[in-house]
């Protein structure tokens, strides 16, 4: 019980506009087939940044599935988070490659310079660090995005460098 | 443009595209692929538009923005036809020059070109560099000569023909003969043979089957099946169209990560175009064969990429494995027979069906036949995706390919297999690449991650690293493989952070064993391979780090600090300088000093000398 409370204290950070119109569109290019709901959760979160509670129970009531089973996949793919994320979502590469050339040192600096842990977003909502198993850039690395945005052939400095243009963006 | 309704409307099609495309004309290729994406292809082909029209060569020069060549590390790579001349690492500022002299004139520039870090020579030809020149490129070799986002490209250089052989002059049985015979083996890490996988499924009870392509390539540190299907997604296409039509299927997925953007673009667009022709969709080239093709995005979970996990993912369930006591090709998405190959393995396909299984087996070793693709990475001068006949030594791959160890470093070990597979050290450099003698030495081909690792990686931490990846990666659901991995992981994180007890390692080596022999699917049971091939070739290190409380590659931070040799430092100052601590000083042209204290062993200062006067101790 307690970490049901919990969890619908996380979700109830931000409430967010329901963009019907969107999800509309959305169901309707997945065929309203939940064997798509993978599909339908990224390109709900690549609207929203996260899967927020109240656009999850407009999917249950339009797919006609129970939430847990939504709860099950939102919780098990890397690719979903139920809190809400920043504008630009920094993600450092930490295969194997990146690994080998020093990638966490990468991931070290840019969690010291944004005062955020690994999988946490700064007060502003401006920046989310999040790590990657691999992004193909292998003969690049290190690697970060930003975003979309590959950046590759990484040190410290050039890290920070990169992160500093996003900031000074409105 | 209207569908080609017959194997005759195909050919006058494709005769058509080749007159159009003279081998004489003037074609300058850009890599846009997402390694040279990130070195900054997107500028360097604006600059290139704009000084195209400024010199008034529009319609006289094309300029095609190709999927990845290979040699990332080189990127972003110009190369200009017909002649093929090679330029490497191009900056929008060097395309006026480019224009003006080699375009224009046809005159090379000497400086720009690729400068070979052993014989320091400047090569002018892509075919002659020595990267190139020891591969044998037949699946990835189109991808630098044809725009991936043009149908008519791949057509031109005989792209389909396959197809159209094997739907008008083979049958399904003939098909599957052919590949049995070719001797291919599933690129995606099991060696499966492909062959028989076919066969089993066509033969499975059930009235609808499936086939599937598996682009969930979640092995960090292997890239081939992205560029792939970035840059040449209809011979993967027309691998799947030929293996549907040998099991008699007519629904098809390709299941592909998401983190892949420009992967799901590009196959996205080369559906449609197929559509377009009449290749993919309702009767087929007028065959009466009906099939089509769906993209599934995958949502970043490492297991996924296990067969029965894929298919529960596709299903749109969470990706959790079963047992395969029923295999997936007779029960499989939906409970309908399913055959699933990997990415690599699809694009053999359409090879061996035009060149007949006799010449595919005639490459490679007794019992891997044809080219495998490796992503070449880690600590070695060349990285990029290398194609070689199976059978090919570490030592080819690593040293003539990959030009070796850079910064004059020592060769440690080589990393094959992924999270999977194991690490061989250098007394096996000779070994030839291929399913068998890989396992031997207790690691796996896996997909063809292939990442060199010299005297400054920690063989701990890597095992720590893998472990911890598959630890986050598991299902969880059953309780060798959840409870074990992390067992593991605790105690191989006891060891590098100096907390390692006497019987660590063969307390490591009994879990190894028993999470080996319980799990339930292939993730468990290959989860122990990097640890079991650490331990066996570089137990040392372990004991060092147990015993002795060092790391003798100065990795793990608690075990080792940074000392200058008071000899070798000729007080340069450069360490001083870059040290985001300040924790180095000293006077210009005397030893410098670091203060212990102040040290959070970052390494800059150790990568900065230039005289190796700062050791690891």
């Amino acid at each position: 019980m307690e970490r049901i409370t919990a969890i619908k204290g996380e979700l109830q950070v931000k409430i967010e506009p329901i963009d019907t119109v969107y999800l509309d569109k959305v169901l309707e290019q997945n065929m309203q087939d939940p064997e798509n709901l993978i599909m339908i959760l990224q390109d709900v979160s690549a609207k929203y940044n996260y899967l927020p509670r109240e656009v999850l129970n407009y999917v249950v009531e339009r797919l006609n599935v129970s939430m847990s089973l939504i709860y099950s996949a939102a919780t098990f793919y890397k690719a979903f988070s139920l809190k809400p994320r920043g504008k630009y979502i920094i993600n450092v590469c930490l295969g194997t490659a990146c690994h080998v050339r020093g990638a966490e040192k990468i991931k070290e600096s840019l969690e010291e310079r944004l005062n955020i842990h690994e999988g946490e977003t700064t007060e502003n909502l401006k920046f989310t660090l999040e790590t990657v198993r691999c992004l193909g850039c292998c003969a690049l690395g290190p690697v970060i995005t930003v975003n979309e945005t590959s950046y590759g052939g990484l040190d410290r400095g050039k890290a920070l460098k990169i992160i500093e243009k996003y900031e000074d963006e409105a | 443009m209207s569908k080609l309704q017959s194997q005759k409307n195909y050919e006058v099609l494709r005769e058509q595209f080749k007159k159009e495309r003279d081998p004489e004309r003037l074609v300058v290729s850009l890599c846009a692929g997402s390694g040279c994406g990130a070195s900054g292809t997107k500028e360097v082909m604006k600059a290139l538009e704009k000084e195209v029209l400024k010199n008034g060569l529009k319609g006289k020069v094309e300029i095609k923005a190709t999927g990845c060549h290979g040699f990332c590390e080189q990127g972003p790579i110009v190369v200009i036809y017909p002649e093929g001349i090679f330029y490497p690492k191009v900056k929008p500022e060097d395309i006026p020059e480019i224009v003006a002299k080699t375009i224009v004139n046809g005159e090379v520039i000497e400086n720009k070109l690729y400068k070979d870090p052993l014989s320091k020579k400047r090569i002018s030809k892509g075919k002659d560099i020595p990267f190139y020149r020891q591969q044998l490129r037949i699946v990835f070799g189109n991808n630098g000569l044809i725009d991936p986002n043009n149908i008519d490209d791949y057509i031109s250089m005989d792209g389909y023909s396959a197809l159209v052989k094997a739907l008008f002059t083979m049958s399904p049985e003939e098909v599957i003969s052919a590949i049995k015979e070719s001797g291919l083996r599933g690129r995606g890490g099991g060696g499966f043979p492909t062959g028989i996988k076919w066969e089993t499924c066509r033969k499975a009870h059930g009235d609808i089957r499936y086939v599937m392509c598996n682009a969930d390539e979640g092995d960090p540190g292997a890239y081939m099946d992205r560029s792939l299907l970035e840059g040449n997604s209809h011979s993967v296409l027309e691998g799947m169209i030929i293996g549907a039509y040998a099991i008699g299927s007519n629904q098809g997925f390709v299941y592909v990560r998401n983190e892949y953007p420009l992967a799901v673009k590009n196959l996205g667009i080369g559906i449609k175009q197929a559509e377009e022709y009449g290749l993919l969709g309702k009767n087929i080239l007028g065959s009466g064969f009906d099939f089509t093709v769906k993209i599934s995005r995958g949502g970043g979970a490492f297991v996924c990429g296990e067969s029965t996990a894929l298919m529960r993912s596709l299903e749109g369930k969470v990706g959790r494995p079963r047992a395969k006591y029923v295999h997936t090709v007779d029960k499989g998405y939906r409970e309908s027979p399913s055959a699933l190959n990997n990415v690599e393995t699809w694009a053999n396909v359409p090879i061996i069906i035009n060149n007949g299984p006799e010449w595919y087996a005639s490459l490679g070793t007794e019992k891997s036949k044809g080219t495998k693709v490796f992503s070449l990475v880690g600590k070695v001068r060349n990285t990029g995706l290398v194609e070689v006949p199976m059978g090919t030594s570490l030592r080819t791959i690593i040293y003539d390919i990959g030009g070796g160890i850079p910064k004059k470093k020592k060769f440690k070990a080589v990393q094959t297999g992924g999270p999977s597979g194991g690490c061989i050290p250098e007394d096996f450099l000779d070994l030839p690449v291929d399913y068998e003698r890989l396992a031997e030495v207790g690691s796996i081909m896996g997909s063809g991650g292939m990442i060199v690792m010299d005297q400054d990686n920690c063989m701990v931490d890597l095992a720590r690293y893998f472990v911890d990846f598959l630890k986050n990666e598991s299902c969880g659901q059953c309780t060798p493989c959840r409870e074990g991995i992390t067992q593991m992981s605790e105690i191989l994180t006891d060891i590098c952070e100096g907390n390692g007890k006497e019987g660590d390692i063969e307390l490591l080596e009994e879990l190894a064993t028993m999470i080996k022999r319980f799990s339930l699917c292939g993730l468990g049971k290959t989860a122990p391979n990097s640890v079991l091939t650490t331990i066996l070739y570089f137990r040392e290190e372990y004991e060092a780090h147990i015993r002795d409380k060092k790391c003798p590659a100065g990795v793990c931070k608690a075990l080792f600090h940074y000392e200058v040799d008071e000899e070798l430092c000729n007080g340069c100052h450069l360490c001083a300088l870059k040290c985001p601590q300040e924790a180095v000083t000293g006077e210009k042209k005397e030893p410098h000093h670091i203060d212990q204290d102040k040290c959070i062993k970052c390494s800059i200062c150790y990568e900065a000398c230039k005289f190796d006067a700062i050791l690891i101790k």
